[in-house]
């Protein structure tokens, strides 16, 4: 069994590979340089557009093997500060992920008890519901003007807005958690007269905690999709503004650099959630 | 007169509205302290729920349980519960879940007490070795040992168990009922369990209440097991010379007379207080014992 396993990773592996080979040759080849036309264009019109994009000598669509030249750029000096407009991608990544992690722990607190308090009573669980399922769909950048007029200040509202959309998936997951903990394991809890706190820590939450786990798992992923559109609005730091302001500047190779590593930060995030989540998940 | 330990008075149970008929009422039935007391009947008569209504989990309709001259107002300590589902916490390992049931006890107790306390009564079922496993890698048996242990180690007055072995294959569950009588000869412990198997209730019943089937399910009458404890053991109790005859009167019983009880109320009258107290038993060994007129309970 153990190596039907093992050598079905290995095929999958190196099927990976042979993937990626086959994808960056396609690439490599699509990206191949035009001949030059040799046109000629305004020297005003080649400073504003620049050199390359205004020749035509080169497509703007970088080689495969551009993306990896900008990436170890990056990657080798990523805390660089020069100026406003050109920092280290690890600072922009830095910016990026504290903004996520403020929204994402304040949404948490926010949503665990909150959500705790929706599942325990029918009562809240049906007043809430219509707000819950009204606000829920609403796309987080819409609340962005809102944010914007009432906090009047950018950063706070970037963070507002993960907020208010890493809060939905763990306030209704935590909600569902509670509510649906099995009714033994409750009256185990009261032929033993546990008092409710106890019974909230030692039974409720580590029955529900699978399940709080897995919107917490939801709402990282959703936060860390958000950040990018919100700090594209926003500005001034973060890895979306890198990519919004590298558009800008038609820098195609350091926006695939930022979206190979928006990738990387993503699955980092969501895999040390799932880590969390094996902890406290049991087996029945 | 003097109440029993556990005094059932006139409990009926509806459930939804109210012109719904009683799933049972006018439940009249007293368990002794010391005394192993089975309930039978057929399934839908309410069985569950009168032991749920003792454990405080669930509220009559009408009549009181009345536990020690107290009524009962919801669970309590004093009576543990022994679930059919065992009810094990899963995300605790075996002493976990009785070290919770021991603290709950006895919030007071250090740690080491408790973990002390707790591995007492897991040697006691047996469970030694498995002190550190978590419910989902034992077996069924293994479960409901850990739900006795969890049960006895909070040192309750009584016991009340809801067909505990029903979810066991028979080798399991005639090791584990050999163990329970064991432990409650050895504890002295009041128990009152629910069961529909017969041969269950006259191993380790000191009396039978039988019941009629629902809705509107009563108590038939009391059978007094008049095997003695120390006579009643699994391998030999098919030669019991009092064996069929009591296993024959609660076959017989739940097969025909649980559903139509009515007709012998009319023939013979009834008193839900008092419904009467047979000992089937000794009439085999003594047939003129029949011929005594019958005494009630208590």
């Amino acid at each position: 069994m153990a190596t039907l396993k093992e050598s079905l990773a290995l095929k999958s592996a190196l099927l990976s590979v042979l993937l990626l080979a086959v994808f960056l040759g396609l690439w490599q080849l699509a990206a191949q340089p035009a001949a030059s036309g040799g046109t000629i264009v305004d020297p005003e019109y080649a400073k504003l557009v620049g050199q390359a994009a205004a020749t035509g000598s080169k497509t703007p669509m970088p080689t495969p093997a551009d993306i990896g030249v900008a990436l170890w750029k990056h990657l080798s000096d990523p805390f660089y500060v020069r100026g406003t407009n050109d920092k280290g991608i690890g600072i922009q990544l830095a910016w990026s992920i504290g903004r996520v992690l403020a929204g994402y722990l304040l949404a948490a607190a926010v949503a665990i008890p909150l959500g705790f308090l929706i599942g325990m009573s029918p009562l809240v669980y049906r007043a809430l519901d219509p707000f819950i399922q009204v606000l829920k769909p609403v796309s987080p950048l819409a609340w962005m003007p809102l944010a914007l007029y009432t906090i009047k200040d950018s950063q706070i509202s970037s963070i507002f807005v993960i907020f208010i959309c890493s809060i939905w998936p763990m306030l209704i997951n935590t909600a569902f958690g509670v509510a649906s903990v099995r009714r033994e394991w409750l009256n185990v809890a009261r032929t033993l007269e546990v008092g409710p706190f106890r019974k909230a820590f030692r039974v409720i939450l580590p029955a529900a905690a699978p399940t709080i786990m897995t919107g917490m798992r939801i709402s990282i992923g959703i936060a860390w999709l958000v950040i990018v559109a919100a700090e594209m609005l926003v500005g001034g730091t973060g890895i979306g503004y890198f990519v919004w302001n590298e558009w800008n500047n038609l820098s195609i190779a350091n926006i695939v650099s930022a979206i190979l590593l928006i990738g990387l930060v993503g699955l980092v995030l969501d895999q040390m959630l799932a880590r969390i989540a094996r902890l406290v998940t049991y087996p029945e | 007169m003097e109440r029993a330990m556990i005094s059932v008075e006139g409990l009926a149970r509806r459930f939804g509205d109210h012109g719904q008929p009683a799933v049972f009422e006018d439940v009249w039935f007293g368990v002794e302290k010391g005394e192993f007391v089975c309930l039978i009947g057929h399934s839908g008569c309410g069985k569950t729920t009168i032991l749920n209504v003792l454990a405080g989990l669930d509220r009559p309709s009408g009549g009181t349980v009345i536990v020690d001259n107290r009524e009962i107002d919801g669970p309590s300590l004093d009576r543990a519960v022994i679930f059919q589902s065992h009810a094990l916490l899963p995300w605790l390992s075996v002493l976990g879940n009785i070290a919770f049931a021991v603290s709950s006890r006895w919030p007071r107790w250090p740690r080491a007490k408790v973990r002390e306390h707790a591995l007492r009564f897991i040697e006691l079922v047996g469970l030694k070795g498995a002190a550190d496993k978590r419910p989902a890698e034992l077996s069924g048996g293994m479960k409901q040992r850990v739900g006795i242990a969890r049960a006895l180690s909070i040192e309750p007055k009584m016991l009340l168990m809801d067909e505990p072995f029903s979810a066991l294959d028979a080798l399991t569950r005639g090791m584990l009922q050999d163990e329970v009588l064991r432990i409650c000869a050895e504890t002295q412990q009041t128990v009152f369990m629910i069961t529909h198997d017969v041969d269950e209730a006259i191993l380790l019943a000191d009396r039978i209440v039988l019941m009629t089937n629902g809705p509107g399910a009563c108590i038939a009458e009391f059978v007094v097991n008049t095997m003695p404890r120390a006579e009643r053991q699994r391998n030999g109790l098919h030669r019991h010379p009092q064996y069929y005859a009591i296993r024959n009167h609660l076959v017989e019983f739940l097969v025909n007379r649980s559903r139509a009880f009515d007709r012998e109320i009319a023939e013979h009258g009834y008193d839900s207080r008092r419904p009467r107290t047979v000992r089937p038993g000794l009439a085999a060994i003594n047939p003129a014992a029949e011929v005594v007129p019958l005494r009630h309970a208590n």
